[in-house]
């Protein structure tokens, strides 16, 4: 860079500041920015930000959150703080015939834009990094070259740098030097924002770059991000694979110890997570009622609470009717559907036929923020460490416990377990109630990421049957693998065929499989297959 | 005992006051049998997130036209039925409601596949249906009346709106939607006007969900992808149904906003939202013929009658209205006038008196049924949520439009007539 330019540029920034002082918003000046015209708003806001007066922020914070409000000649400001007249600041009343200022998206896009340029100045670090991360998300303009520049210069945060050159270079990229777009366009390749990418790309279309040097250094800018995009966007697959997966282990995992080792077609399973998602609803508006300063605290209680209430149910179960039914599969299938119908009337009568809301708390609202294009939502993620929990959970139950050795036994050899002084009928009660459990803290999960509503349990039962199928009966191992395998290959599937062609070849493929291998992956070996 | 009589004594002595203070209408209507309307929709199943409303609303257009004399000085007595957002059910439902009921008219019908379900009753029994959803159009039929729009009536300037300066220049378009007619058929004919502006087949990307979906992460992830490509971008959903609460919870999650990525719906309203967390939806789009939000007396009068019907019946507050539930109380009342004006609730002479119906509505106009096409005249508006789950109105036509049901866009529609074959 040389000397002139820089001197040039520093009297402009002394200008710039110069001007700022002088240069408080007039109430023509808020008229201006609230009524008439979006192109003639637009402009306007363009010279109040080249003129980079950090003292207007307040104003276009109001502005931006719909606090605005203007009569012929007069802008109000209206919050829960009260009305004040935005030029003096002093309380007033309202006036009835005062209009809303209504910003649409392309206003509220230079609005966030213009706050965040001016935000840039800020002492504080963290209100920079906001400021910058902003305004490379949205249509920075020419309008803030200025003062990107001069935070460039001055800035000593890494992370807010890199954003600030690649700000920068968006802007440059439109000058009119071929110099400075072809400055601009290298630097933008260390960007790994699909933003800068759509950006470069439409550059490349016709209308874009004219200069053929430029447009080269442009295509392989693009060529570069684009190559690392890809892998968060695997990544991003394997993510969401894991998530679905995560989700049918869960689901499938209690009719592994109902189905696949007692044996029992428990049609009723699905209606089992949906008691469990009430459950957590009813958690949730107790929470609501009593103790609201703790309300993000609700799902944790939830899960207790579910695991019992569905175990309770489930024991209930076991002893009134299944008990009667072991060995008679479609005795057992046609009572455990006829329970499953009563269940979901009983639902419908005490909670309504409609949908119930069940919110996230706020800890599972949003996302981490790996790349822009790969958000993992904090909701998934804790869905997945749940459900690995709960398998956790079952293992540990199933192979360190005197329960979980009595209920193997059983269900491996009645005759002899009972022999040797096991009480098989009460195990079997147990077995029922644990299944019906983990079924519950699935639909507290289920709660969490779908709607709640009598027919939750349709929605999964098809898919636990098929997980437990495919990974093979009795086996606590396959039902993992069969989860999330199928859940990648699902949403593998999808992003090419669509939600629903990608559900058909899924089918199709363990009917195939099962075809192949009857006894899904993992078959139990030695004595106990009688 | 004592009490009892005297209570009982005040009572009758209060009702005849009341009797004596409506009116001879009312000892009229009184003397008459009522005559018996359907209600026909999903309160259960994936749909009742939208048609509960409906029903509600329904009722209370009932009871106010009660509260002013009824039609032909009779009272309107609802029959309800739930078809649980099963299709076939629906059939079932509307031949015992024309059938075994003898409903003079039904109201109801939410998803096209619904109504297309029960097209065939109503031809066969000559039964009369008022249909209050925005659809796919490519339908004219006898015994329907649409009070909703028709595509050029809400898709297509919604779409104009996008490639507007102030819709953001959309240049791309991603077609979300449910897997079944209406949005298959509305895409079809968006396709056809997109290509008609010059857009071309790589700029469209077409997907559809089932009934229920709940896991959009990948199709989200696609969007944003295709949406990177230089050009910009805006989402098209016709999602219907519950779906709609896990596609704008992902939306969030996924720290999607609307300035960058606009989303424009067809089937989401005021009603769909309750219940979203709607302050990362800020700025996404909506196209209907009615928003809450609108300034006029009108939608004041009857915004306030709901309430305080919700009130009483003790419904989910806060009271909220929407187009569909508009377009039911303007159908109701337009069958109403027209039976007044037939002096009949015989189909065959009602059908042709709803005809140039006229009816001051919520929307802020007085909107008119076509006298040939059997839907009403519309103006269209572009509304923009807002934290609070309401809509700003971004933009509208200065006035009602009529509704074109067979789309211009779909090829050989130029030789359809413009009005439904007689019996």
């Amino acid at each position: 860079m040389n000397i002139t330019k820089y001197i040039a540029q520093a009297i402009l920034v002394g200008l710039m500041f110069a001007a700022g002082a002088a240069h408080a918003l007039t109430e023509q000046d808020m008229m201006a920015l609230s009524s008439g015209d979006n192109d003639q708003r637009i402009a306007k806001l363009a010279t109040v930000v080249t003129a980079g007066d950090a003292s207007v922020i307040p104003f276009l914070n109001s502005l931006e959150n719909d606090e605005v409000k203007y009569t012929g000649k007069k802008v109000y400001i209206v919050n829960d703080k009260g009305t004040v007249d935005a030029a003096t600041g002093l309380a007033v009343a309202l006036p009835d015939d005062a209009q809303d200022v209504i910003n649409n998206n392309r206003m509220r896009n230079k609005l966030d834009a213009a706050i965040a340029a001016l935000n840039l100045e800020s002492t504080d670090a963290a209100v920079r990094l906001q400021a910058a991360k902003t305004l490379s998300q949205s249509d920075a303009g020419e309008s803030t070259l200025a003062l990107v520049k001069k935070a460039e210069k001055i800035e000593k945060n890494p992370e807010v740098h890199e954003l600030l050159v690649e700000i920068r270079a968006s802007i440059e990229l439109l000058s009119g030097d071929p110099a400075v777009r072809m400055q601009s366009a290298r630097d933008l390749a260390g960007s790994t924002s699909s933003d800068v990418k759509d950006l470069l790309a439409s550059r490349l279309l016709p209308g874009g770059e004219t200069d053929p040097d430029v447009r080269k250094v442009i295509a392989a800018a693009m060529h570069t991000i684009d190559k690392r995009l890809s892998y968060y966007e695997a990544a991003g697959t394997v993510f969401t694979g894991l998530s679905l997966g995560s989700v049918l282990l869960l689901a499938a995992l209690g009719l592994a110890i109902t189905y696949g080792l007692m044996g029992v077609i428990n049609m009723a399973h699905g209606e089992m997570m949906m008691l469990g998602a009430y459950a957590t609803y009813v958690v949730q508006n107790l929470f609501r009622h009593y103790l609201p300063q703790w309300f993000d605290a609700y799902v944790i209680v939830a899960i207790p609470v579910a695991f019992v209430v569905t175990g309770l149910v489930g024991i209930a179960l076991e002893r009134t009717v299944i008990r009667h039914l072991y060995g008679r599969p479609l005795e057992t299938l046609l009572a455990t559907w006829g329970i499953s119908l009563i269940l979901m009337q009983l639902v419908r009568t005490l909670f309504g036929a409609q949908n119930v809301e069940v919110e996230n708390p706020g800890w599972m609202s949003g996302g981490v923020h790996l790349a822009s294009n790969l958000v993992l939502p904090y909701n998934r993620i804790t869905i997945i460490l749940f459900a690995f929990a709960v398998l956790l959970l079952v293992w540990g139950l199933l192979n360190k416990t005197r329960l979980g050795l009595f209920v193997r036994a059983v269900t491996q050899n009645r005759k002899m377990a009972g022999c040797v002084g096991v009480n098989t009928a009460r195990i079997d009660a147990w077995a029922f109630g644990l299944g019906s459990s983990i079924a519950g803290l699935a639909g507290v999960a289920l709660s969490q990421i779908g709607n709640v509503g009598p027919d939750l349990g349709k929605t999964y039962i098809v898919d636990s049957f098929m997980v437990v199928v495919v990974g093979g009966v009795g086996q606590l191992a396959g039902t993992v693998y069969a989860g999330l395998g199928l859940g990648i290959i699902s949403k593998y599937m999808e992003g090419f065929t669509g939600p629903v062609m990608a559900k058909i070849i899924v089918l199709v493929i363990i009917i195939i499989f099962i075809q192949k291998r009857p006894q899904g992956i993992f078959a139990l070996k030695g004595r106990s297959v009688d | 005992m004592n009490t009892r009589r005297t209570f009982i004594k005040s009572v009758s002595a209060l009702a005849a006051g009341l009797a004596l203070m409506t009116g001879s209408l009312m000892a009229q209507a009184a003397g008459k049998p009522p005559i018996k309307v359907g209600i026909l929709h999903s309160l259960s199943g994936t749909m009742a997130i939208s048609e509960t409303a409906l029903k509600n609303m329904a009722l209370m257009t009932i009871d106010d036209i009660n509260k002013h004399g009824g039609v032909l000085g009779r009272k309107l007595e609802p029959v309800v039925v739930d078809p649980a957002s099963n299709w076939p059910l629906f059939a079932e439902k509307a031949r015992e409601l024309l059938a075994k009921d003898k409903v003079a008219v039904v109201f109801g019908c939410w998803t096209s596949v619904s109504r297309k379900s029960v097209l065939p009753v109503f031809r066969e029994l000559d039964g009369l249906l008022f249909y209050p959803v925005q659809y796919e159009g490519e339908e004219l039929e006898r015994n329907v009346f649409y009070t909703g729009a028709a595509p050029n009536q809400q898709a297509i300037p919604a779409v104009e709106y996008l490639m507007s300066k102030d819709g953001g220049s959309a240049k791309r378009f991603v077609l979300l939607g449910t897997d079944y007619v209406y949005p298959r058929t509305t895409n079809k004919i968006l396709r056809a006007f997109l290509h008609s502006k010059g857009v071309a087949d790589s700029d469209i990307m077409e997907e559809y969900t089932p009934f229920g979906f709940s896991d959009y992460q990948t199709i989200i992830a696609k969007i944003k992808k295709f949406a990177s490509e230089g050009k910009k971008t805006a989402v098209i959903s016709t999602i219907n149904g519950d779906s709609n609460v896990p596609f704008y919870k992902e939306l969030g999650n996924q720290g999607i906003k609307a300035k960058d990525l606009p989303v424009v719906a067809f089937s989401v309203g005021e009603e769909e939202l309750r219940g979203v967390d709607t302050k990362p939806l800020v700025g996404q789009l909506a196209a209907w013929n009615y928003f809450m939000t609108l300034n006029n007396p009108v939608n004041k009068a009857w915004k306030k009658e709901w309430a305080a019907y919700v009130k009483k019946h003790n419904l989910p507050e806060p009271a909220l209205t929407n187009d569909p539930m508009e377009a039911t109380w303007v159908g109701i009342h337009m069958w109403a006038q027209a039976v007044e004006k037939a002096g009949t609730t015989d189909v065959d002479k009602v059908i042709p008196a709803v005809g140039g119906q006229k009816f001051k509505a919520p929307d802020g106009f007085t909107i008119e049924m076509d006298p040939k096409n059997h839907h009403l005249h519309k103006p269209v508006f572009v509304g923009e949520v807002r934290a609070d789950g309401q809509f700003n109105v971004v933009w509208k036509t200065p006035g009602p439009i009529k509704a074109q049901p067979w789309s211009p866009y779909i090829p050989g529609n130029d030789k359809k007539k413009d009005e439904p074959d007689p019996k």
